[in-house]
């Protein structure tokens, strides 16, 4: 295992040693991953030379089948084999089907959080769903790489909820794999063109996947990508062209919409194959064989398909629309508009989007890897490979957060579109006299009532001092990190009674359910546990040092005293030998936190120096006064 | 980390005051970030991660506030002991407060214009052209800056956040109008 070669003690390791990373797409159709190699980011195939492999996962009593093989026999077996888990994930069940999606599976318990897929290999969770998927992509990465991933970059619609990420997010943990970021899908096409063509200025990515609709607007200046304001539906995509076109072949072949699932999941395929042959031909015959036996022949021509995916395509206008404005910019100012995703090879879509925009969409990159391939660059960046890389990439949370007041409204705390991360605080005051506890309702969405919403966490502030009516002062405070992930904090201001909540009990799963899945797909779930624990933090522990080695290389005689940069090093010596003689990972652990806690102080001495050179070079007086603010 | 007591101003490096070079505080901004970034620290200890998270909340917050005028003169007016979020100010301009009421009452009528969108625009501009007459205002009100000049910038601001509110609103209704279409 390359990562686990340690250092003689007082022997310094490389500091720029290759770290083996790689950007996952995660498609509700298909999914990719990515990796950059000499420089080159590209996507990477399996043994068949196949680079996309399909979403599909299929649960037997022998085992489990993923990609290709288990979406070859879906129509045969469409209880056990699952696809589009992605529409699914972070989701109930009772909200999956007020969307409308179709989901032709046998759920256990419909109304539980957590929606649980009956197979024959066992009850499943799209997160576990999702996981099966990523593990494939993780190992297909390793043994193309020969080594151990160190993290990946895992790209989910800029449009998913918290619960939809914190599900992703869990999906990775279950797979075995190390998330340095969740990435936005839109921003991760910028990163792919952007880096390849040198672009600055204003910048539109239209990105119409198999079950997510997403468009951001981007800023793009020396190497910085700022997104400027996003938009979509995370339940739009290509399988709603697909459900348009089997309505009508359903139709046209006297067959009724409630048909068995076999038969649906058949006319489906159809009707993808007929979307498919339309992007290169002007019309495309359609046959198949019916139930009560016989067949049905027919013709789809591209005006009768513009027509029933018409509607389809102008709701994503309509967020367009929406967007530019958020961004506060007119259409004319965006320079480019990429095109992301397999549903944006429809000829329809792009001359309605070219039409909005004005201008001819950008399809040069492959619309189905560009996304995989900019993660893949990101991914190069975060493991550190490129010291001296300048990218950087600011994202904004693309729902307003807000908790409940009274009357079941609204009171955003987090507008959509703020850069992240972010932390905002507000005050809010009992309402009865001697009030002593008070629930705190966490809610995304952009609508004033609160049952419009999606509702992401409730908890309790207790122990409240007894107070008057509006006396009581409750600072609630929401956090939300590079990834979007959102943390509530409320504390009550006279008395420091304080509780808070990492954002996930509704849609996600316990911490509790995680380690038990984690425990059941290992064999000897206690001793394997500690095994995997062990490797887990020797890794984090290489991380630390490499880190520490790394500054102590590059500014340890600038910043540190003589006396200072020996103690250090002496600390830095000891984590080594340790992570690489104990048995014991929470031995290991502590004596991680003891190094981190023994070069704080370098720590923060490094970042003020960081800053004191971003800054320097600049005068106070330097340049001409003028406010710049310009109203529209 | 960096020094969490420096002011917002003193952060990105420019002096303090309500005339600000936007462009240069947006160049500062990015340059500030590729330092604290918690992607820069993707690869580092859980410590140096926290620390630059607390970091680049900070900036993104300063310069949110920075560049939009109003924050920048509530957040001046906050740095000379003035809170301008208390609700319990009166504005004492009965000449603003009808104007107010007449702009909203055009806008409650717009849908039913023949020509909404036209109507709307002309409002929205009427709106804008009074933002920026605040803004001058406020421009020449921090510059003068004795203990009596606060109490009237502090009514600017007030008025600023009525016309803000309501060009918002206006927007609102836009959106609309153009969902509909």
């Amino acid at each position: 295992m390359a990562l686990l070669q340690i250092a003689e003690p007082g022997q310094t390791a490389a500091p720029h040693q290759h770290r083996l990373a790689a950007g996952i797409d995660l498609g509700t159709t298909n999914s990719l991953v990515a990796t950059v190699r000499s420089g080159l980011a590209e996507t990477l195939p399996d043994a068949q030379g196949q680079h996309l492999l399909p979403s599909v996962v299929r649960y037997t009593a022998q085992g489990i089948e993923v990609g290709e093989a288990a979406r070859l026999v879906a129509a045969g077996d469409p209880l056990n084999t699952i696809c589009s888990a992605k529409r699914m994930i972070g989701r109930a069940v009772g909200e999956l089907i007020s969307l409308g999606t179709e989901l032709p599976y046998e759920f256990v318990a419909p109304e539980a959080a957590v929606p649980r897929i009956r197979t024959a290999g066992g009850d499943v969770t799209p997160i576990e769903v999702s996981a099966e998927i990523l593990k494939v992509l993780g190992r297909r990465a390793e043994e193309t790489l020969g080594g151990e991933l160190v993290g990946v970059v895992i790209t989910v619609p800029a449009y998913f909820d918290d619960a939809q990420r914190q599900a992703t997010k869990d999906a990775a943990r279950l797979a075995g794999l190390h998330v340095y970021r969740l990435l936005n899908e839109p921003t991760a096409a910028a990163v792919a063109y952007g880096l390849d063509r040198e672009a600055g200025g204003v910048h539109a990515i239209y990105d119409l996947g198999g079950g997510t609709f997403d468009v951001s607007i981007l800023r793009l200046d020396k190497g910085v990508f700022e997104v400027m304001a996003t938009g979509g539906d995370s339940a739009l995509g290509g399988d709603d062209f697909d459900a348009a076109v089997a309505g009508w072949l359903l139709g046209q072949a006297g067959l009724s919409a409630d048909a068995d699932r076999g038969t649906l999941r058949y006319v489906l395929d159809q009707a993808r194959a007929a979307k498919e042959a339309l992007s290169v031909q002007e019309s495309v015959g359609v046959h198949f064989e019916l139930p009560q036996g016989g067949s049905w022949q027919g013709e789809l021509s591209r005006e009768q398909f513009a027509e029933l995916v018409e509607p389809l395509i102008r709701k994503t206008i309509n967020t367009c629309r929406r967007v530019v404005r958020d961004a506060g910019i007119g259409v004319d100012e965006i320079e480019d508009v990429v095109m992301v995703g397999g549903s944006t090879r429809s000829l329809r879509v792009r001359a309605m989007v070219g039409e909005f925009f004005g201008r001819e969409p950008l399809v040069d990159i492959d619309p189905d890897r560009v996304v995989a391939i900019g993660a893949a660059i990101q991914a190069d960046v975060l493991a550190g490979n490129k010291p001296d890389e300048d990218m950087l990439l600011l994202d904004v949370n693309p729902l307003s957060l807000g908790i409940e007041t009274m009357g079941g409204l609204t009171e955003k705390i987090i507008p959509r579109n703020t850069t992240l991360p972010v932390a905002r605080a507000q005050e809010f005051t009992t309402f009865k006299d001697g009030q002593t506890a008070m629930a705190i309702q966490v809610v995304q969405g952009e609508r004033e009532l609160v049952a419009d919403c999606r509702s992401l966490a409730r908890f309790e502030l207790r122990d409240i001092p007894p107070m008057v009516a509006g006396a009581a002062r409750i600072r609630v405070t929401f956090s939300v990190d590079a990834d979007g992930l959102l943390q509530v904090e409320a504390r009550e201001q006279t008395s420091g009674v304080s509780a808070s909540v990492e954002v996930k009990p509704s849609y996600g799963l316990s911490d509790d359910e995680i380690a038990g899945m984690l425990q059941a797909s290992i064999e000897h779930a206690r001793d394997d546990m500690d095994a995997r624990r062990l490797v887990e933090e020797r890794v984090e522990a290489q991380r630390v040092i490499e880190a520490l080695h790394a500054a102590l290389a590059g500014d340890g005689d600038e910043l540190l005293s003589a006396d200072e940069r020996v103690g250090l090093e002496q600390a830095l010596q000891d984590l080594t030998r340790l992570a690489a003689e104990s048995q014991d990972p929470r031995e290991v652990e502590a004596a991680i936190v003891q190094l981190e806690k023994d070069c704080e102080f370098y720590v923060e001495r490094r970042m003020n120096s960081g800053i004191r050179k971003a800054m320097a070079g600049h005068r106070v007086d330097e340049f001409v006064q003028e406010d710049g603010r310009e109203v529209d | 980390m960096f020094d969490f007591s420096k002011n917002y101003f003193e952060l990105f490096g420019m002096p303090v005051g309500f005339l600000l070079d936007v462009a240069e505080l947006s160049v500062r901004y990015r340059e500030l970030q590729k330092v604290v970034h918690p992607d820069r620290y993707a690869a580092s200890g859980e410590q140096s991660r926290r620390l630059s998270l607390q970091g680049a909340t900070m900036v993104n917050e300063a310069y949110q506030t920075l560049k939009d005028p109003l924050k920048r003169a509530q957040y001046l007016l906050s740095l000379k002991g003035v809170d301008t979020d208390a609700g319990n100010r009166t504005l004492d301009d009965p000449a603003f407060l009808m104007q107010q009421m007449e702009l909203r009452e055009a806008l409650a009528n717009v849908r039913g214009a023949p020509d909404p969108q036209a109507e709307l625009d002309g409002l929205l501009r009427e709106i804008g052209d009074m933002i920026k007459a605040q803004v001058a205002q406020l421009a020449v009100q921090f510059e003068e800056s004795g203990p009596e000049q606060l109490s009237a910038t502090a009514q600017t601001v007030q008025k600023m956040q009525f016309l803000n509110k309501l060009h918002a609103e206006a927007e609102a209704v836009e959106a609309d109008l153009a969902e509909a279409y």
